[in-house]
């Protein structure tokens, strides 16, 4: 294994383009990351040379699809260290939440009752508040600390007999800030929920042991972790799944139709109603594989640097005034590589705007997490966030175009 | 960088807090939302005749929106109902089709020509816009 980030780099086609005369500095990595030649030619592989339908084919283009299309959820298992019977295709994140809240959901009975946070993106809130309206479940809500985390001390109020899940965020979009899921996990279980984290902000960073970790299902999307998008998972314990009906009808997820009742596949077909994203779950598979290749250890610390070059520089261009406020917590522990900020006059489109001339990829707003914004009476703030193949000189463009926007603006 | 969008005059425009206040009791007033980013703009208006004797904004937003209603706002006063509404279809014809852009009172927009090539950035501009006509709707004129 090896880390070199100019080598990594120079894997990922779209990095060698300029923007505006500069070199591409792409820092939404939190939004959606680029796909290294790896997974392009996975892709590329298999719509040029596999391409078919999977499941029930008997031709061998379709033989071929199939075996790609399990080998995909094979690695993905094996990334997670989860079986593959666990492994559920999804569109994403969203889908993978709401195909919880509905099948979950729908065993839940007027009253129960289902705990989110304030620092939720909208994919773990909105599901959650038309299940309120369809179910009349009771929806509460975790604070945020003043660092940009989940307050785990209010928990404990908030569980009670009715808790039948609690779905949080595992790493935060807006703050970075990385949840402690063994922390909350026991006390979860011990009131008889389930915990649900969305890890759309984690999987770029690395294998790790899902099913040791205390979570009951985890869901997250490709696009953010080297992968194309329109492909998701969703991972739930088998023993769980098992006795979870249904989200969609459809092809693929049955056994037999008659005019009078259909039985359903096992798991995890079950819940792949229709012809899944193949293409995108082999490009899935593709790049957990890529991420597997990389020395895990020296990724991290690669970043962790970063973040604190980042951090630093931040603090270096406020010059004490208290012109730039930061909105997550303060140093690089329990954090991954997402930092977000605003600064005091300028608004972060504009911020974003005048950074995009200077080739620096940012992205600005709400970032999908409205209630958080309101909790820091925000309107939104500047992100800047961090993949394997940045670099010092993406954050050096990020902090001396800032200088000049802030100049500009404020 | 992307400086020609934030000349002079559209950074003058939206750090000019002139009419950055609320009417009490305006014959129309409305407040509207861009879901893309979050920004709100509230244009109040007082009419007498279907003419503006007082125009005045709240922005939530970024420099462009806040330039342009201040823009509209500064400039509003004794006009009619039709030349505000005639100059933000000019003002959009400006931005997604090549349009000259408003003349006159009204050539402050003219400033906003550089926006045309950011597409993403048109909402920010039409937003006071967007705000004035559903001010002008509900009102029922």
């Amino acid at each position: 294994m090896s880390f070199d980030p100019a080598a990594i780099r120079a894997e990922f086609p779209i990095l060698q383009r300029e923007v505006r005369g500069h070199p591409l500095h792409y820092l939404d990595n939190a939004a959606t990351t680029q796909m290294p030649h790896a997974v392009l030619n996975a892709v590329h592989d298999h719509e040029t040379k596999h391409r078919a339908n999977v499941l029930r084919g008997v031709h061998t283009l379709a033989e071929e699809s199939t075996e790609a299309y399990e080998q995909a959820r094979g690695h993905v298992a094996r990334f997670l260290s989860a079986r593959s019977e666990e492994v559920i295709f999804t569109s994403g994140t969203t889908s993978a939440i709401n195909l919880v809240a509905h099948s979950l959901g729908n065993t839940f009975a007027e009253g129960d009752e289902v705990i989110v946070s304030d620092l939720e993106h909208h994919s773990n809130i909105v599901p959650w508040q038309m299940l309120r309206d369809r179910k009349g479940i009771v929806l509460k809500f975790l604070p945020v600390t003043n660092e940009g985390r989940i307050d785990l001390d209010a928990l404990d109020a908030l569980l009670t007999a009715r808790t039948r899940l609690v779905s949080l965020v595992h790493v935060s979009n807006v703050t970075g800030a990385e949840l402690d899921v063994r922390a909350v996990a026991e006390k979860i279980h011990a009131v008889g929920a389930k915990l649900m984290l969305d890890g759309a902000q984690r999987m770029a960073h690395g294998p790790f042991d899902l099913p040791t970790m205390g979570a009951d299902f985890y869901a997250f999307s490709g696009h953010k972790m080297y992968a194309p998008n329109g492909i998701g998972v969703l991972w739930a314990r088998q023993e769980i799944l098992e006795d979870l009906p249904p989200f969609q009808g459809g092809g693929e997820m049955i056994l037999a139709v008659t005019r009078e009742k259909t039985t359903f596949a096992a798991i995890p077909h079950r819940f792949e109603a229709g012809t899944p994203p193949i293409a995108q779950a082999v490009g899935l598979g593709a790049a957990v594989r890529w991420i597997e290749s990389l020395d895990q250890s020296r990724a991290e610390s690669h970043l962790k640097a970063l973040t604190g070059r980042t951090l630093d520089g931040l603090a270096t261009l406020d010059k004490g005034r208290g012109l730039i406020q930061m909105l997550g917590p303060s140093g690089t522990q329990a954090r991954m590589p997402v930092v977000s900020f605003s600064v005091n006059g300028a608004h972060p489109h504009d911020i974003c705007q005048m950074l995009d001339g200077f080739g620096v990829a940012l992205r600005g707003g709400h970032h999908c997490a409205q209630i958080l914004m309101d909790c820091f009476d925000l309107t939104g703030t500047t992100r800047a966030s961090l993949a394997v193949y940045n670099t010092t000189e993406d954050v050096d463009a990020l902090l001396t175009g800032l200088d000049q926007a802030i100049s500009r603006l404020t | 960088m992307a400086g020609d969008i934030y000349e002079d005059r559209i950074m003058i425009l939206s750090q000019d807090k002139t009419h950055a206040h609320r009417i009490e009791k305006p014959s129309a007033s409305a407040t509207v939302d861009n879901p893309l980013c979050g920004d709100r703009v509230t244009i109040d208006l007082r009419l007498e005749n279907n003419r503006v004797v007082e125009a005045s904004h709240h922005v939530r937003g970024c420099a462009l929106c806040a330039a342009s209603a201040t823009a509209l706002c500064a400039n509003a006063k004794d006009e009619d109902i039709a030349t505000l509404i005639a100059t933000g279809d000019q003002t959009t014809a400006m931005l997604k089709d090549g349009g000259a852009g408003p003349k006159g009172k009204f050539e402050d927009f003219a400033a906003f020509g550089p926006v045309a090539g950011y597409k993403s950035r048109h909402s920010c501009v039409l937003l006071p816009f967007d705000a004035l006509k559903k001010a002008l709707g509900a009102r029922g004129t």
